[in-house]
Formats: structure tokens, sequence, C-alpha cells
């Protein structure tokens, strides 16, 4: 009944919100472990949100309303997108609101906003992240749209729900096609959320930034929004990389311990996500910004061979 | 009163301007709310019309005595003419109400007779184009719309570029009419076997079965002639030098409709007259399509000036309405109708769009040239704090054009991706494997254009001023002009969250001509949901993302100022050095760098630094000067050995006028000689 | 192991192959090349394992084991000798640049699926679908010549070629009769050893083994 789907989508959504700083605590923790290092601890980046929240907006004199409403914009669109995603069930109202394509460009609402945010200010610092941005993301997307278009040609379709569903109940087959739009789907993953070899989470160089370059002005409330929102999209990804490549667990409609169970899976599995992740940042460098078309060319041409394994070899 | 009478009565409110604004030229402000008064009113006489025409699905037809003896002129209203009415008509209101304002502001010089003269011309044969229903008419109405944009294009004309590059439009557009011509011809002949002239008209096109190589004739001379006034790539050379310098309504009106005129041709042509065709017609439009959007958009990240940079993204539209109509054309020739409509109205509905964000983006560029006197953005910056309103309409249009739900620019690709990914349905496997590698390709240009317009809106609204002059004197446009821009982007919203109506209402058109319906599966659940195939395979919602954003927009912002927030405001961060001036922000030309390096050997790119040689010491320049120039390689590739080709010809040619008259005399008596051994 | 899960894993193999293959076409490094190799060579003795387990040819069995001991591990010990011999550290330029080689590649592998399809449709044998990646890797080691110009990498080029004609040979027809392969294996170590003699030679004359260098021995300069 629809009061129970929109219960679970509540749930989905309020796990979003607040399971997003612990996911990214989680590998902030593993990181420091694997350099012998120690961290403040898996909770962290609420203690860093709230005191963001409670501190003072300091402006530039010439921002304009543009700089001010993007945090809320980002915000927003983070969490929509947040309730299209299947993390615990395939029963969710809103997901129909867009599939696959459509939650593509909804990440590149995000994009261009901040890109503008950045530009608002008018420093050089804020035109160089903008401008870096936009040129990564837009060779980052061929790449993850042959990726994603393979994944749907397994599953069907490209509406979230039904490719899970589709997946996890159908037979376990071996697909090179899927291990192909994996990889590649990895490759867009660091891209897209800003990690090594693309650019560095918690540099400080202006020369290497580029995430942090746009948010660079923003300060208390402001800064929180971005912050929160940018671990619900790290959050968002790797359940959107579980969802298309690992769907088993994700519980089907009307099926109420099965929740629970898909709860507790979800955690495992991003837990060994969070894992890998740090894997891949500790033993890889970040790359020179011209050396990203070879990268992304790379992404782009493993998920072409994962589409073209599917026909050929299926 | 029936559609066509409506449009009728369209027609002659728009040329009354002609007749009547001569008359009270001296009374200035009178004759311009008069004159765009009267095409606003036909504007919107039109665009009713062409919608009851499409919701009717009435055809209706006319014949009128004009023209030559045993050629009179056929008009015909039928849904697809209905629905370019409604895209002309719809555009030209919002510019109509937008030129009040802006051609007041035209220095006390410039003649406003001839501007609306030329104005209401223009828009006329546009309409007629879209009406005529022979080919006579059809090219006539077609000279009109050439020649009347023509002089428009040419209305600034004491600059030599200006008259150059009008010139360099109206050849483009006359090969490209030769071009329609002779399909028309091979058309017209092989309805009537060349008996009588009957086979000129619309109806006996329609009626004739052809040929395969005859229709392919056909059709090739007519995509090549349409293509020409598209500025689909290697034709486009003109487009980006004729929109630039036209006041900017006029590039409103001709990036926005008139290059639809084009697609309407294509259409007409393809769907309708010659119906039956193999695959690789539709292979052609697809791989043209895709080149000129991706092209297209990476010529306009090149691009300084502001209406150059819109004028390029016009190529990278047509190009996506071209993927639209050419899949629609494959998916024809394997007889799948269903996918076949979901294609054509994707490219029907972006050709709407287009026209509606493309206008608002040159009349927001309009505003911005009208208040600041220049085109380049480097010379501009931080506009949003004296030009807020311009700003918003300006990011609307970005917003659109950039693809970006809940605007309307998602959903036209978004149906055009859906089509692109539905390609495996065809059942051979080479074009399995190519088109999606074709959605791809349309990925990147979306991408593209988003930071495209990152940089167009970045650089010449936020930030700070980089002019030379100061920025005291800029002030916001007035009402009229305002009002313009707010209509066009209202309409942008309201086709992004409403698209199941629209796909409704122009379900006919995909029925007619590809006999495939999308209306019953797309609008299934409910206006608020579009799924264009089925629920399973995909579905979107544009009310429910501008909803839910909004939501949790004004909830997160209550909750933020729940107890008392405020803001200080002080001044940049800069680092520790003080010194920061507005000449240290990023410039368009530094915005597109990376993009400039990684994709610039599709271009001829010449980039010289001079150090000036310092005075003092070595080490530290003087000054620094950096000179940049990307040059279109088609230019050299195609234009100027065609150009040089055509040069040698004619003066090879030219040989024959000698200037003396017994060569003449020569010339007369061999050629009475041939006659009389030949007839005799 | 049911004839369809043995496919599957089959299907994987010939993936990871033209994998390797692409790996092969856009790695720098000559000790990366040589690894490439080496899986490839690793997945095509596995491949071919399954093919002889599932269709019950025996000789499949030897054939696998003499892929397995030649390319996996002879020839790319040869190789490496060779490679710490002659003193080789560089990284490796191509003639066009990576993204474009990557593009033609594709281009390749559609090309020989296009090529394929007709015979994948007559034919009734469990490897049918495998001939296209085969074909494709044949063409991709074409391609890794044409746009290297060092002389080691245009060996493992040719080494890969061959991989792929013994790919071909195993989907299309189970494989070629014992003395034929037993003949290309021994061929193959031969050409190694004279590799190995030749490079010697080129590196005393040119001092490198640029194979642009060679351009010297024309007529007319």
């Amino acid at each position: 009944m629809i009061a129970y789907s929109l219960l679970i989508e509540a749930v989905q959504v309020l796990i979003l919100l607040f399971a997003a700083p612990l996911f990214a605590g989680w590998v902030k923790t593993v990181k420091c472990r694997m350099q012998g290092r120690t961290y403040a601890g898996v909770f962290q980046p609420y203690r860093d949100i709230a005191r963001l929240f409670s501190k003072e907006v300091i402006l530039a004199e010439n921002a304009s309303w543009i700089f001010r409403i993007t945090p809320y914009i980002v915000f927003g669109v983070t969490v929509i997108i947040g309730g299209i995603i299947p993390l615990i069930s395939t029963d969710l109202p809103f997901a129909a609101t867009a599939d696959v394509i459509a939650l593509v460009m909804l990440f590149a609402i995000i994009r261009f906003f901040t890109a503008l945010a950045g530009m608002d200010i008018g420093t050089a610092f804020g035109g160089m992240g903008s401008s870096r941005e936009m040129t990564i993301a837009s060779l980052a997307e061929p790449a993850m749209l042959m990726a994603i278009f393979t994944v749907s040609l397994a599953g069907k379709s490209t509406s979230l729900t039904h490719m899970v569903q589709v997946m996890a109940q159908g037979e376990l087959l071996l697909r090179p096609s899927l291990a192909f739009a994996l990889l590649a789907f990895i490759m867009v993953h660091l891209t897209e959320t800003g990690r090594v070899p693309v650019d560095n989470p918690s540099t400080h160089l202006e020369l290497t930034m580029i995430h942090e370059a746009m948010i660079l002005e923003y300060s208390g409330r402001h800064l929180a929004l971005m912050e929160w929102a940018s671990m619900m999209k790290l959050f968002i990804f790797s359940a959107l990389g579980i969802a298309l490549f690992c769907p088993w667990g994700i519980a089907p409609a009307e099926d109420f311990p099965g929740m629970l169970v898909a709860i507790v899976l979800l955690a495992a599995k991003l837990a060994v996500l969070g894992v890998i992740l740090v894997l891949i940042e500790t033993g890889l460098a970040k790359m020179r910004l011209f050396r990203l078309t070879e990268y992304l060319g790379s992404a782009f041409l493993l998920a072409t061979l994962g589409m073209l394994s599917f026909f050929i070899l299926e | 009163m029936t559609p066509f009478d409506i449009a009728m009565a369209s027609l002659f409110l728009m040329l009354s301007p002609v007749i009547l604004v001569p008359c009270c030229a001296r009374y200035r402000s009178f004759a311009i709310h008069l004159s765009f008064s009267l095409t606003a009113a036909a504007s919107l006489a039109a665009v009713i019309a062409g919608a009851l025409a499409v919701q009717y699905g009435t055809i209706t037809s006319a014949v009128v005595e004009m023209g030559l003896p045993d050629l009179p002129f056929h008009l015909r209203l039928d849904p697809l003419a209905g629905f370019f009415l409604c895209v002309i008509g719809l555009l030209s209101f919002f510019v109509s109400l937008y030129s009040i304002g802006y051609v007041k502001g035209f220095p006390a010089g410039r003649s406003v007779v001839r501007f609306v003269v030329f104005f209401a011309l223009f828009i006329t044969g546009m309409l007629l184009v879209v009406l005529a229903d022979d080919a006579f008419f059809f090219l006539i109405a077609w000279e009109l719309m050439a020649a009347s944009s023509y002089f428009l294009v040419m209305f600034e004309d004491e600059k030599a570029e200006n008259r150059r590059s009008a010139y360099l439009y109206l050849v483009i557009a006359h090969v490209g009419a030769i071009a329609i011509l002779l399909s028309f011809g091979v058309m017209a002949g092989l309805a009537n076997g060349f008996a009588s002239f009957q086979g000129y008209t619309f109806a006996a096109m329609r009626a004739t079965a052809y040929p395969v190589g005859w229709a392919t004739a056909a059709f090739l001379l007519s995509f090549f002639g349409f293509a020409a006034k598209a500025g689909v790539i290697p034709l486009h050379v003109w487009l980006p030098e004729a929109h630039p310098v036209a006041p900017s309504n006029v590039s409103a009106l001709m990036s926005g409709v008139m290059l639809k005129t084009s697609i309407y041709g294509i259409v007409r042509i393809t769907f309708d007259f010659l119906k039956v065709f193999p695959w690789w017609w539709g292979g052609i439009v697809l791989v043209l399509g895709l080149v000129s959007a991706v092209l297209g958009v990476l010529y306009a990240l090149m691009q300084h000036d502001l209406k150059r940079l819109l004028a390029y993204h016009s190529v990278e539209n047509i190009g996506i309405i071209l993927i639209g109509l050419g899949l629609a054309m494959i998916f024809t020739s394997f007889q799948l109708p269903a996918l076949a409509a979901l294609a054509l109205i994707a490219a029907l509905y972006h050709t709407l769009n287009h026209a509606m964000f493309k206008g608002l983006l040159f009349m927001g560029a309009g505003a911005v040239l009208h208040a600041t006197h220049e085109r380049n953005m480097e010379e501009m910056g931080g506009l949003i704090h004296r030009m807020p309103w311009t700003a918003v309409f300006f990011l609307v249009g970005c917003i659109s054009i950039a693809a970006l739900p809940p605007f309307n620019g998602f959903v036209s690709e978004w149906l055009t991706f859906q089509a692109l990914l539905l390609s495996p349905a065809l059942h051979r496997p080479i074009l399995s494997l190519l088109i999606p590698l074709g959605a791809a390709l349309l990925a990147l240009t979306g991408a593209l254009a988003a930071a495209c317009f990152v940089k167009a809106f970045g650089v010449t609204f936020l930030g700070h001023w980089r002019g030379h002059h100061p920025i005291q004197k800029v002030q916001e446009v007035d009402a009229t002009m305002r009002g313009g821009m707010l209509l066009a982007a209202a309409v942008c919203f309201f086709l992004g969250i409403l698209p199941t109506h629209v796909i409704t209402w122009m379900d006919i058109l995909a029925e007619r001509l590809v006999g495939g319906k999308l209306a019953a599966s797309a609008g299934a659940y409910g206006w608020l949901w579009l799924t264009p195939i089925a629920r399973e395979r995909a579905s979107y919602s544009g009310f429910n993302v501008f909803l839910g954003i909004a939501v949790v927009v004004v909830v997160a912002w209550l909750l933020l100022h729940a107890r008392k927030a405020d803001i200080r405001r002080v001044p940049i961060w800069d680092c520790g050095f003080e010194k920061l001036t507005p000449r240290m922000q990023y410039t368009a030309t530094s915005f597109a760098m990376p993009i400039r390096r990684i994709f610039g050997f599709l271009f001829r790119i010449r980039e010289e630094t001079d150090v000036v040689p310092p005075v003092r010491h070595p080490a530290y320049p003087e000054r620094l000067r950096y000179r940049l120039r990307v040059r279109d390689r088609f230019w050299y590739w195609l234009y100027q050995p065609v150009g040089e080709a055509a040069f040698f010809t004619a003066r090879k040619i030219g040989n024959l006028q000698q200037g003396r008259i017994q060569v003449y005399l020569i010339y007369s008596f061999v050629t009475i000689i041939v006659l009389l051994v030949f007839l005799g | 192991m049911p004839v369809s899960f043995a496919a599957q894993i089959n299907s994987v193999m010939a993936a990871l192959i033209l994998l390797t293959a692409f790996g092969l076409l856009i790695q720098r490094r000559i000790l990366g090349l040589l690894h490439l190799f080496a899986w490839q060579g690793l997945f095509l003795g596995i491949s071919t394992a399954i093919v002889g387990y599932v269709t019950g040819v025996h000789h499949l069995f030897v054939s696998s084991i003499l892929t397995l001991t030649l390319k996996v591990v002879l020839l790319p010990w040869i190789l490496y000798a060779l490679i710490r011999k002659l003193n080789i550290r560089k990284e490796i330029e191509t003639l066009v640049n990576i993204p474009a080689t990557m593009l033609i590649g594709i281009a390749l592998v559609i090309f020989s699926y296009h090529l394929t399809a007709p015979i994948t449709q007559l034919s009734s044998l469990v490897t049918r679908s495998t001939l296209a990646v085969a074909l494709a890797t044949v063409m991709l080691g074409l391609l890794m010549m044409v746009t290297r110009h060092h002389a080691v990498t245009q060996i493992i080029g040719f080494l890969a070629l061959e991989n792929g004609l013994f790919f071909a040979a195993t989907s299309a027809t189970y494989g070629m009769p014992m003395v034929v392969e037993l003949g290309v294996a021994l061929d193959l170590l031969i050409a190694a050893f004279i590799f190995g003699i030749f490079f010697f030679h080129i590196n005393t004359t040119f001092d490198s083994l640029d194979v642009e260098q060679m351009a010297k021995l024309k007529e007319g300069d």
C-alpha cells in the first residue's frame, strides 16, 4: 500500500542523510590507518558539520544571490537523488521521477551551480576550479553513459528499480560485459566524487584543487551544506554502483524482514567498498590534469568493450 | 472561424506594417509601438491557428489566383504546418514585444521604417514557407525570407565586415536554394511524367511513388539545400558570421525560427512526399547531425564574442534535431513505427524548445549589448548586480540549453537518448553497435554545452567588471524587453514540467508522418509521469523534480533561519596578496583553455606570447602580450578551394569577352551556322 | 561442468584476452607489456583447456600445456633477459597518441564483429561467439606493430597477433592438427632466439632499437 511505500522512501532518505557522514568517516579512518596515522574517529564528520552550522557566514562583498542559493540547491538535488536510488528496497514511489540518464543530468545540475558559484566571487581560484571541473566532467560523461547503457542492456531497462529487480532475481550468470562496465564505473566514480587519482579531496594547494577551489569561499552554514552534500554524493555514487553491479539483498516490495536484512547488507557492502576505495587512493598518485584524457579515455574504452562484449559474446 | 481563416488574418496583420509604417515615419515612437503591436498580434493569431490545426488535425487548402497564368499559388494548413506556425508565431510574439524596447534604443540616425518593413516581410516569408503547397510559391516565400533577412543582417551597413558577412550569407542561401529548386524539379517531373506543369503542386508530389534512384537524387539535393540553410556542418560558415552582426531581435528570430524552416522542409519532403526510403538516408542524417553537434559545441567553446558563441550553439542544436530525424528515418525504414514516433517527437520537441531557449538567450545577449555596447565577453563581468532581471532570464536560458532538469531542454534530449538507446531493437548488428556510440557523443555534447554556458554566464554576469569604461553607465533594460524575456523563460519552464501535455498535442504529427503513436504510452500514467515506451523501461517527471528540489530547499532554508542568521560582508579572500584586480579573474579564453588543449587538433589554432623586453631587468618583464587565433578548418579545406576553383573557371570563361566587335560578330556567325546545320 | 557454464567461462576468457590486447596497445612501459603478454597467454591456455574439456577433443589439453609453457613462461623470460642485456629502460613512444589508438582499436573490433557475424550464425560450435574476439585480437596485434617504433614492442605485437590466430583456430575448428601446432610452437621458439641475435646487431649498428633509425638504410637519402 502507498503509505508503506512512502514510509520506506522516508526511511531511505533518512539513511542517506545520516549515514553519509558515517561512510565518509569510515573512509577517512581506513585511509589514516593505512597510512599509519591516527584519526579522530568514525564520527568526526558529524562533529565537523555541526561545528560549521553554528558558525557565522562570511560573504565576499560582491557575492551575488547565485552564490547564496547554490548550497541549498546542491543539497536539495542531492537529497532528491537519494530518493531515487534503491538503497534498501525497490518499492520507491519517487523513484519513477528519474531514470538513470535523468540521474546523470541531476548530477549535472549540482556541477553547473557549483561551477557558477566558483566563478561568482571573481578570484582566480574559483575560475580555475570551475574550468577544470567542467572539462573533466565533459570527458567523463561518455564513459558514464556507456557503462550505464551496458548495464541497462543486461537489465533491459533504464529505470533503476526495474534494473535492480531484474538483476537481483535473475539467474547468476558470468557476464564479462558487466565486469567491464564495473571497471569503467569505478573509474568514473573516482572522477565524479573527486578522489585520487583525479582530484585530492584533502589538498590545500591551489594548483591541485578542483572541487575545493570552487567551494573555497564558502563558510558557516553554507559550507556545512556543501560538505554534507559532497559526503552524500560519495555515498550516493557508491550506493549507485552497488545497486547496478551487486544488487543482491535489496528487498523487493512488501518484504519487511527483507528490508532489515537489506540494511545490514548495505552497511557491509559499503564497508567493503570503502576499503577498496582507500586501497585505490593510497596506491595511486594524483594525475596531471592533461593525463586525465587518457584515464577517462580508458574508462570509455572499457565501457565500450563492455557494450561490445554484450553483443558479441552474449 | 477555421484555423485557416485565422492564419490568413495573421498574414494580413503581419503585412500591414509594411504599408502603415512609412506613413507615420515622422512620429518615431508611435511608429515603433504600432508596428510591433501589429506583428505581435499577427504572431499570436499564427500561434492560435497552428495550435488549433494540430489539436484537431484539420487539413485545409486554398488556391490563390496570383502568380503566373495556369500556375496559381496553393496554400495548405495541415498539422505539420500548424506545428511550425506555432513555433514561428510564439517566438515572433516574444520578440515583437522585446523589439519595442530594443528598437527604441536605436541611435537617432537609423531608419526605423527600413527595419520594420523588412522585419514584417521576414516573418511573413517564414509563415508563407510553412503554408505553401506548391513548389513555385514555396520558393517565392523562401526567397522573400532570405532577401529580407539579408537586408536585416546588413542593417548596420556602415561597417565593411557586416556587409561581407551578409554577402556570405546570401551566397550560401542561394546555393542552397538552387539545390532545393533542382530537387523540386526532379519530384515535379516524376509526379507528372514531364507531360504538363501540374506536377509542381505538393499534392501531386505527395501522390507519386518514386523509383529509388530518383528519390535518392531528390532527397540528397533537398537535404543539401536545407542543410545549407540550417547550418549543418560543413555548410555552416555563414551562421557565425551573419547572426552576430544582425540586430539582436533579428538574430533571435533567425536562430530561433528561420533555421527551423529548413527542418520543416526536410520533414515535409522526406516523410510526406518520399515516404519510402532505404535506411542509409537516415544514416547520413544521423552522422551529419552527430558531427554538427560535437563540432558546433567545440567551436562555441572557443569563442569570446557572446553572439558568435550563441550562433555556434545553434549549429549544435540543429545537429541534435537531425539526430532525432535520422533515427526516425532509420526506424521507419525498418518498419518500427512506435520507435520512429519517439524519435520524431523528440526531434520536433527539440525544435520547439530550441526556438524558445535560443530566442531567450539572444534576447538576453541583446539586452547586454544594449546596456553595455559590448559584444566581447572579455570586457564584461559582474553584470548580475546592475542587470538583475536580465541575469535571471539569461540563467533560465542557460539552464535550458544545458539540458538540465526541470527545464525544457532536458525533456527533448532525454527523449533523444531513449531513442538512441533503443537501437538494439533493429536487428542489424552493425547498427546496434554504432548507434550507442552516437549516444556517447551526444552525452559529450551535452556536457560540453553545460561547460560553455557556465563560461558564458559566469564571465558575463558574475565576478567583477573587466571592462575599460566605468560600469556605472550600465543599467537594466526597460519593461518591454524584460517582458519578452520573461514570457520566453516562462514557456521554457512550462514546456519542461508539462511534457505529457505537449506530447499528447503533438502526437498527431507522429501518427500522420510515420504511422506510430507515442502519447498513449507516454502519458499512460497521467500527466505527471512521462513514460515514453513503458514505465518499466524509463520514466521521468519534471514536475516532481521541481517540486522535490523546491520542498527541500525551502525546508532547509527555514530550518537554518529558525534562529537569527546573520551574514557578514567582507572583502574577498586574497591569500594575503592585497593587490587583486579584476584583470586577475578567469576570462573566457582561460576558462576554455583545458578544452582547447584537448580538442585543439580540430581547429587551426595559433597562440603567440610576446614578452615586451624589459627596461630594468630580464627577470621582471614589463608587459606580456598574448594573442590567440582560432580558425575554422572547413574554411581552408572546403570554401577556399571551391572559391578559388570558381574564380579560376570564371577567369577562363572571361577570356570570351575580348572587347573587339569582330570577335562578337564571329560568335554570332558561328552560332547561325551551327543552328542551320542542326535544324535544317 | 555443464556446457553452458563452460561456454560462459570461455566468454569471460575471451573478454579478458580482448582486454589484454587493448592493454598492450595503450601500455607505455616495456615490463608492463611483458606482463600483459604473459597474462594473455595464461587466459589463452585456460580457454583452450576448457574447450578441450567440454568438447572432448583431447589434444587441446596438450596444446594448452604447450601454450602455457611457451607463452607464459619461456617467451616472456627470453624477452626479459634480452631487455636486461640491452639495458632498455625508457618509455615507449607511439606514432599516434593514445586516445586515437584506442578509438581505432574500437573501430577494428566493430569491424571484425561485422565480418564474422555471418559465420557466427552458421556455425554450431560451442565457441562460435569468440571468433570475433579472435579476429579482433589479430587486428589489434597488427595495429600495435604499426603504431610503435621500438623493436621489442613490435615483436610483442607479432606474438600477440599469433595469439589471436591460435585463438581463432580454437574457436573456428577446435584447434589445428597436432603436428601443425607443434611446428608453430617450435617456430616461435626459434624466432625468439633469432630476434635476440638481430637485436644485438641493430643495437650495435645504430646504438638504439628505434626502428625509425632503419630509415637511414634508404638508398636516396
